[in-house]
């Protein structure tokens, strides 16, 4: 077992798969170290056959997120001060909800076939110009702005104890992206998306907890998202246009 | 379907929110100086208000109540096949009458209710 002090933190890593056990290690603390850079000392100087997931380093991927010490979040831009006890301990588990592919790598597959599920691909329709113009100040646009820096990294997924329960509710991120698809003037398969994400799997399934907006690290608010989507479905069923 | 029971139940819960309110500020109201059953009869027999706002009071807790209690089933029982909306209309129609039945005591005069 590491002992933990001021120099050195106890890092007990999740390893193996959907059965397994946590493994301690006792990484030497630093100035500004991310839980990134935690995990990549281990696997460079501690034990070589662990398995994790990054890529960009600096935000924009999304590949590294994790659950550090029960919260799901990007380990690049988390810093250990930010994360770690008070008596110098972190826990790192590979994203809930999702099938663990080793330690802390997981298969994004199902969670991307539900973006797919959720129509979340932009059907265009004629070209209304050459270069159609969507004014930034529009309501529609406005609430498409809101969720439309979503990187799929998997955080409200792993958040998200609908999820949990029920394993084929969308979940917040494919929702979030119907919804700015349903706000894009320019994108004609509303009908079909709206029917695809009204279901007892889409969005009258959440409860509104707001883990996703908690835990989200890009700030976008998913379950506004799901809000506006029965909005939606509710103008729809009674008959007036989207 | 789901599209429809989301709508009912969100119309029948803005119903219940004003109906339940007013039910139990009436009750507060009427009973802070102590009321005896009779003295409560005579107020509501043949109050038309009355009968008409608990008719509503009951349509909308017979539709608002079987919809939660699927959604609840659904999630979180194996319940989920035809039979659950059956049993729940069954619900539905149980509390309906047993709903109208209290109404009705109250507002007819107990000669009518007795034939």
């Amino acid at each position: 077992m590491a002992e933990a002090s001021e120099s050195t933190l106890s890092v007990d890593v999740w390893r193996g798969a959907a059965e397994g056990r946590f493994q301690t290690f006792a990484v030497p603390r630093r100035a500004h170290q991310t839980i990134l850079d935690v995990v990549t000392e281990i696997q460079r100087d501690q034990d070589a056959t662990l398995s994790y997931r990054f890529a960009c380093r600096v935000g924009m991927c999304g590949s590294c997120a994790m659950v550090v010490n029960g919260r799901p979040r990007w380990t690049c831009r988390t810093r250990v001060s930010e994360a770690v006890t008070d008596d110098g301990k972190l826990k790192l588990e590979p994203l809930r909800n999702f099938t663990v592919v080793k330690d802390l790598a997981v298969e994004m597959v199902a969670f991307f076939d539900k973006w797919r599920d959720a129509k979340g691909h932009f059907t265009p329709g004629e070209p209304q110009a050459d270069f159609q113009v969507v004014p930034p100040a529009t309501l529609e646009r406005k609430a498409a702005d809101a969720g439309i820096e979503c990187i799929g990294c998997g955080v409200c997924h792993s958040a998200c104890d609908v999820v949990t329960w029920n394993k084929d509710y969308l979940g917040p991120a494919p929702l979030n992206r119907a919804w700015t698809l349903v706000n894009d003037v320019r994108d004609v398969g509303n009908d079909a998306r709206i029917d695809a994400v009204s279901g007892s799997a889409g969005c009258h399934a959440c409860h509104s907890h707001m883990s996703c907006t908690e835990f989200c690290p890009r700030g976008i608010s998913p379950t506004y998202s799901i809000a506006g989507l029965k909005r939606a479905m509710i103008r729809r069923a009674l008959g007036r246009k989207l | 379907m789901t599209a429809i029971l989301f709508i009912a139940q969100r119309a029948s819960a803005a119903v219940l929110a004003f109906a339940v309110t007013v039910h139990l500020a009436t009750i507060l109201y009427a009973v802070r100086g102590g009321l005896t059953a009779g003295e409560v009869l005579a107020r509501t027999r043949d109050n038309h208000w009355f009968f008409a706002f608990y008719v509503l009071f009951v349509l909308a807790v017979a539709v608002h109540a079987p919809i939660g209690l699927r959604n609840v089933l659904r999630e979180w029982t194996p319940f989920h096949h035809r039979s659950i909306d059956v049993a729940l209309a069954l619900f539905a129609f149980v509390l309906l009458a047993l709903g109208f039945r209290a109404a009705v005591a109250v507002y007819l005069p107990p000669e009518a209710l007795l034939g």
